[in-house]
């Protein structure tokens, strides 16, 4: 390098965590290296204590997000789509340095801000897709609605950092739920650059937690987490997520393994991917029946 | 009345110089047989081990018939006939046609309601009133509601191919025996799958009986199959590598080893599990339509309801009051023989159950709760626990946290709305809740906020077939009834 040329400022890739940008606790760092093997920087080793900060954010936010209105958290998505799309040109150029061709790059990018709009709109519709109001036998009135599940934990797919992680991110927080999200392992920068768009797209702190770090390790305590409601995950080896059933069952969490969805088309959004994360409840209330006005109108 | 001395409250004394006059149903119409085989591909089949068991009248501890024990071939074999019944006949049978074979098997029900109440009571303790009044017409409309959705189905889920999952083995619980039989089948069959049924090892004569009702609709052998036994016959289903499906409903400790029994593989599973549900009484609340909501939260079937109230939540300002009259209403609660019409809480499901209850009426005494009991005369025969009401609890008391699943409410008080809310959600479950008051906005701010799957309000323990059934959190996934109570039994694409 010559003495006139400018020196280039690297990012430091950090956790996201309640809002705000921690390293791990652990002190631990992993190289993230490009195709070629050389290291294009150096992640977080996230630990158990990580995760643990990670779902009590969750859960500290839930009661603000679940209670949003549809449409404020659609606006959010919608922001989160704008930010993506006005920040094309660093996604591309990490994409490409983790080995994706540029063509490739171009299209995941596009495929991940077409999803957010997507889910965006579907974030004050699908409670009436999916509710209903009861004929029950009774005088009573009866009508069941959707509600969010809780703190999700997802698991995001190694190849297609950021449309992969997206793609399970969005139906889940369209439906009120906050989460955990673990970073593609080989692929973690995507996932903690787009941590800043959430930065600046009104995305209450502690909704979206992101990780990076070793997918065995920190599947093990997420699956263990007596307060973690949900995990989706894709593209997981067999034994890898028959592990994660086996011990999330001691908390009777919700599991989808999302495996057989192809995201990169369009069978990869659905409002029935919202509905995985929701939990239906039914609401009974008596009404009043006075003799002889059933023909008084 | 007892003469009163001088300067003495006058009290209400029940249960002194009133009797009740008997009320007997006739265990006759029962017709219960001597024995019952396995019904494995529309035929009575004896076990391949020849193992039976006794199943007795928790009321007077009477053998009412021996039971078949289905060992693992009785297993496979039914399995195997559900697998044939479902690519021979099931699957290829039109919507219409299926709903028209499920519409005979509630009609057939009702024709046999009263064989069925009668031994509904005589195999599981409950209340004759109850069997007769709920279970059974409440079982027979479920199988009438989803025999209307078999042809229906593409309504049901918008822009979705819909297909059926293909072999459900299912396990029911020892509550409500046929109603939760009806839960399993109807849906199961609507959606075009058949199944292999295994019915609480207490309480199988009702479904049993079912298994006759399905044979004389005529439905095609093997779509639907009963197998009875013990929990180990259950584990077997669970395992059975020729199943794409999974329902259970019973405590949430076997729920949990079901789900992790099912970890590594494609079977789709519903639970519906344990539940410690909250009944909240507000201060503005019509006081005695609540008493009698609380009444009926927790003593409805002996309180083996999971969704049970069997924590009451009263406000402070009127907690004094509220308990002295819940004690006035337990006094006129009549306990005893459940085939008297008149029985209000019938007898205890088990020896076992009765143990379990007992340990925790110890559990409490020694948490501290103050113990009240009612004082009514019970049989000296069979398993009987007059209601009990344990008050002063604490919020983090065994029990107040753990289902105890018997005729026992824990009593806690509080102050404000925000505190109410996180009490009622400080627990595992997640099955139901009560709230009880005047004020509409209140209803609907505690309605969404309780993490509960079911919520009452101004009234508790009401079921319908159209109304979705389930929990959240350790109370288990999956809806019974209703639209929602398709789901589980579809793929979707």
């Amino acid at each position: 390098m010559s003495k006139t040329e400018r020196l280039e400022v690297w990012k430091t890739y950090k956790l996201f965590i309640g809002g705000q940008f921690p390293r791990t606790e652990s002190g631990r760092t992993y190289a993230v290296k490009n195709p070629q093997g050389k290291t294009i920087a150096n992640a977080c080793l996230s630990s158990r204590k990580d995760l643990r900060d990670a779902v009590v954010a969750a859960r500290t936010a839930l009661g603000g997000w679940s209670s949003r209105s549809g449409f404020n958290r659609g606006q959010i998505l919608y922001r989160m789509a704008e930010m993506l799309e006005s920040r094309k040109v660093q996604f591309r150029e990490e994409l490409v340095a983790q080995g994706q061709s540029v063509s490739a790059a171009n299209r995941e990018i596009k495929n991940t801000v077409d999803r957010l709009i997507y889910y965006a709109g579907w974030c004050d519709k699908y409670q009436a897709l999916f509710s209903s109001v009861n004929p029950v036998a009774s005088s009573h009135y009866n009508f069941s609605t959707p509600e969010p599940t809780g703190v999700v934990a997802l698991i995001a797919p190694e190849e297609l950092p950021l449309l992969g992680l997206i793609s399970l991110l969005a139906p889940c927080i369209a439906g009120g739920n906050t989460t955990v999200i673990l970073a593609s392992e080989k692929k973690p920068l995507s996932a903690i650059s787009f941590a800043e768009v959430l930065h600046s797209a009104d995305v209450p702190g502690g909704v979206i937690n992101i990780l990076t770090g070793s997918r065995q390790e920190l599947t093990s305590w997420m699956s263990g987490h007596m307060d973690i409601n949900a995990i989706v995950a894709s593209a997981i080896e067999p034994d890898h997520w028959a592990a994660i059933q086996q011990s999330g069952a001691k908390s009777v969490k919700r599991l989808f393994n999302w495996n057989k969805i192809d995201l990169t088309s369009a069978q990869g959004q659905s409002p029935y991917l919202i509905m995985d994360l929701q939990e239906i409840k039914t609401t009974w209330h008596p009404i009043q029946s006075i003799a002889g006005s059933g023909n008084s109108y | 009345m007892a003469k009163q001395k001088k300067g003495i409250k006058p009290t209400l004394i029940w249960n002194s110089n009133w009797e009740y006059s008997p009320a007997p149903e006739s265990a006759k119409p029962a017709a219960i047989a001597k024995k019952y085989e396995l019904f494995i591909d529309g035929k009575w089949q004896q076990p391949v081990e020849k193992g039976y068991f006794k199943t007795i009248n928790p009321a007077t501890e009477e053998v009412l018939s021996d039971v078949a024990t289905a060992s693992k071939k009785d297993v496979d074999k039914a399995v195997t006939a559900a697998r044939n019944a479902y690519e021979k006949y099931w699957r290829k049978l039109s919507g219409a046609e299926r709903g028209k074979y499920i519409f005979r098997i509630a009609r057939i029900m009702q024709e046999r309601a009263r064989e069925l109440a009668i031994t509904e009571t005589l195999d599981g303790g409950k209340p004759i009133k109850e069997s007769r009044d709920f279970d059974i017409p409440t079982a027979a409309n479920h199988f009438f509601y989803y025999a209307g959705w078999a042809d229906k189905l593409a309504y049901a889920f918008p822009n979705q191919k819909v297909s059926s999952l293909g072999v459900a083995g299912q396990i029911t619980p020892w509550n409500f025996p046929l109603l939760m039989a009806a839960w399993k089948i109807a849906p199961a069959l609507a959606t075009g799958n058949t199944v292999v049924l295994k019915p609480a090892e207490t309480t199988p004569l009702t479904t049993l009986k079912l298994a006759e009702i399905i044979q004389e609709a005529d439905l095609p052998p093997g779509v639907v199959n009963i197998i009875t036994g013990s929990g180990e016959t259950g584990v077997m289903l669970t395992q059975h590598p020729n199943i794409n499906k999974i329902a259970f409903t019973g405590s949430t400790e076997v729920g949990k080893l079901i789900q992790a029994t099912l970890a590594g593989t494609s079977k789709k599973l519903t639970l519906e599990l344990g539940g410690k549900g909250a009944n909240i009484i507000f201060e503005d609340a019509p006081i005695d339509q609540a008493v009698e909501g609380v009444i009926n939260g927790i003593f409805f079937n002996q309180g083996h309801v999971c969704c049970a109230g069997s924590r009451l939540y009263v406000q402070e300002s009127i907690a004094k009051t509220f308990i002295a009259k819940l004690k006035d209403r337990l006094a006129t609660l009549r306990v005893g023989d459940p085939m008297d019409k008149n029985t209000d809480i019938g007898a205890i499901n088990s020896f076992q159950q009765l143990k379990s209850i007992q340990s925790y009426i110890e559990i409490g005494k020694k948490e501290g709760a103050s113990f009240y009991q009612s004082k009514c005369k019970i049989p000296n025969q069979g398993y009987f626990c007059p209601p009990i009401l344990f008050s002063n609890v604490a919020q983090s008391s065994r029990i107040a946290q753990e289902e105890i699943f018997g005729p026992v409410l824990c009593i806690l008080t509080f102050r404000t709305e925000d505190e109410v809310i996180e009490k009622a959600n400080n627990t595992p479950y997640g099955l139901s809740a009560g709230v009880w008051t005047d004020k509409g906005a209140r209803i609907f701010n505690l309605t969404k906020r309780l993490r509960a799957g079911v919520i009452w309000a101004n009234t508790y323990n009401l079921f319908d077939p159209v109304s979705p059934f389930g929990g959240y959190k350790e109370s288990g996934f999956g809806r019974e009834g209703g639209l929602h109570g398709l789901y589980p039994y579809v793929q979707l694409s």
